[in-house]
């Protein structure tokens, strides 16, 4: 390629770990099934029970608490479905506690599929935030009533960053006799998350966002909950999720796990840095600008910024053109024509949200690469404010 | 290197916009139109110089809040219609653009609407300072659905923004969610457009 590439998106996906591609290569020919019970299956379950291990001690859980899925958005999925599902004296939900409620800025696995149930029937709650996209705990406290059977948040918001107060909300659920669900695809290697601490009943999360492998989820269920599953067909996962086991994947993931035990305390405080010299730059030298999600409650790496009259997906294919990775919050780059219902949710004007960029950083990013973004930003926001109709520089 | 997301006329034109408008005050235009809002995510503007004895464009310039499709579009279109007759360029259709750009993916198609309709607003504004206000074309809607008041132009509207079914017109429009019976003319139409937009001749 030879030309300079610089990645910025780790909220969509992450590189795998040099440690994580190694631990995948040696266990390819591991191809047993785990369910079988000559030589071959057995080696097999012996990885994936070892990795079961690993992966519940790193979040507080008991191995047994842990289901292997094929994605952050199946575990979702699976969760919020177990509420709403009628075979109820089989999966142990109580019938007459039916209620979903969840907040206004979720990932769209969890958005849509609570909009789906809704349509078929499930009532459905929509908590919103303020403009830093936290919750208000007031709002949830009413929102959550003795019929609410779920209360869904997601722990860090894979747009703006901004890390809720899940533990409070999860007390506030507990309170109503609800069950309370974490999706903590962002935040789990990211931050600290421990399932007794937070006192969650559920919790998601997937290996591709940190380094590991992607077709790999987690379902974290505390013992003595109910649930339902999704996939059915197979004894696998103790019946709660069918399909022959991902065993690389499952290794996979569970190497990114014993990368993120060692790298993730020093890394966040080197993207925390990383993050305030790329927001000096762009605050510095590019005026009417925004930054949205909460300054301090939130992810180290992530940084998503509006620009006045500039639009999103022209700013992000101008600096895919420069070897920048970056994402969009415009509603042209998804093909919809509303912008991210995330930034709405915070009370963003459209105007602004059609306007914003999601630069999310990792491991392998540089002071450098900071700066070297930062150079091509102005330029082509420069650019593209020079030839829109939406933009008058402020003297 | 892959494919980039759009063909390489698109590429070309988006990074080398022809024809922006730097300065509106020094080019003294014989039409404007401005059509879209941002807070739909697009916008456009487009002026004209006509020559009037020949009724033929002379120049024109353009500027929009918009997506790389909207500006690799519009670039496209204000290259299309220098030297070409008003008529002519009043009957441009996004197809024309699209085709110029060698394609664009089916969603994208509603950004290419906005140059083209801006085109037509100039024209219609330079008909007008002309007192030539027979010419402007008013864009006869016919009233398919009678209970919600839905015309033909905004199901052309849905298809262009991306409806392909019937389902997907009704959520748009609302058009058949009362009465249901435009059902058979809806479809008849949706089809009618979606041949007349996103159908390439072979």
């Amino acid at each position: 390629m030879g030309k300079k590439m610089i990645y910025m998106d780790h909220n969509a996906t992450t590189p795998l770990h040099t440690k994580v591609k190694k631990a995948m290569a040696e266990a390819m020919d591991l191809f047993g099934n785990a369910s079988s019970f000559h030589e071959f299956g057995r080696c097999a379950r012996a990885e994936i029970e070892k990795a079961r291990e690993n992966i519940a001690s790193f979040i507080g859980a008991g191995a047994e608490e842990i289901i292997f899925v094929g994605s952050g958005s199946e575990a979702n999925n699976t969760i919020l479905n177990i509420f709403s599902c009628s075979c109820q004296s089989s999966c142990g939900a109580d019938a007459h506690k039916r209620e979903i409620v969840t907040s206004s800025i979720e990932h769209p696995c969890v958005r849509e599929t609570s909009k789906c149930l809704n349509e078929r029937g499930t009532p459905v709650k929509f908590i919103s935030v303020d403009r830093f996209g936290k919750i208000d705990a007031e709002q949830a406290e009413e929102s959550i009533t003795d019929k609410t059977g779920l209360v869904s948040i997601i722990m860090a918001n894979n747009e703006i960053g901004t890390i809720l107060d899940v533990k409070k909300i999860a007390c506030l659920a507990h309170k109503r006799g609800a069950y309370f669900h974490t999706d903590a695809v962002q935040a789990v290697g990211k931050i600290p998350v421990n399932v007794d601490d937070l006192n969650v009943d559920f919790l998601s999360f997937s290996g591709h966002k940190i380094y590991g492998p992607k077709g790999i989820g987690v379902i974290y269920v505390r013992k003595g909950t109910p649930f339902c599953p999704l996939i059915r067909g197979g004894h696998q996962e103790r019946g709660r999720r069918a399909g022959t086991e991902n065993t690389l994947g499952i290794i996979g993931l569970s190497k990114a796990i014993d990368m993120r035990r060692i790298e993730m305390e020093d890394e966040e405080k080197r993207l925390l840095q990383l993050k305030a010299r790329l927001r000096q730059g762009i605050e510095k030298n590019i005026p009417d600008i925004q930054f949205n999600g909460h300054p301090a409650d939130c992810l180290a790496g992530t940084l998503n910024v509006s620009f006045d009259g500039a639009e999103g997906e022209a700013i992000l294919l101008y600096l895919d053109l420069e070897g920048i990775a970056v994402s969009t919050g415009s509603a042209c780059a998804s093909g919809s024509l509303d912008p991210s219902h995330v930034l709405l949710a915070t009370g963003l004007p459209a105007e602004k949200a059609h306007g914003s960029i999601r630069i999310s950083m990792g491991r392998d990013n540089t002071e450098g690469e900071v700066d070297y973004v930062v150079e091509k930003l102005i330029g082509i926001i420069e650019r593209v404010r020079k030839m829109s109709t939406a933009y008058r520089e402020k003297k | 290197m892959t494919d980039w997301v759009y063909t390489d006329k698109v590429k070309d034109h988006f990074q080398n916009p022809r024809n922006i408008l730097a300065e509106e005050s020094s080019f003294k235009e014989d039409g404007k139109g401005m059509v879209g809002n941002i807070k739909c995510g697009d916008q456009m503007l487009m002026l004209i110089k006509v020559d009037k004895e020949k009724g033929v464009i002379k120049d024109c310039k353009w500027k929009t809040y918009g997506c790389a499709s909207a500006i690799a579009s519009t670039s496209v279109l204000s290259e299309m219609v220098k030297g070409m007759k008003l008529e002519d360029a009043y009957n441009l259709s996004p197809k024309d653009v699209t085709k110029a750009l060698g394609a664009l993916p089916e969603h994208k198609i509603h950004c290419s609407v906005l140059g083209d309709k801006a085109l037509r607003a100039a024209i219609d504004d330079y008909y007008r300072r002309n007192e030539m206000t027979d010419k402007i074309k008013k864009e006869k809607a016919r009233t398919i659905c009678q209970c919600m008041n839905v015309t033909d132009k905004e199901i052309e509207h849905a298809v262009l923004e991306g409806a392909r079914t019937y389902l997907e017109v009704q959520e748009r429009t609302k058009a058949g969610t009362v009465c249901g019976q435009c059902k058979e003319e809806t479809i008849r139409l949706l089809e009618q457009y979606k041949q007349k937009h996103f159908t390439n001749p072979a």
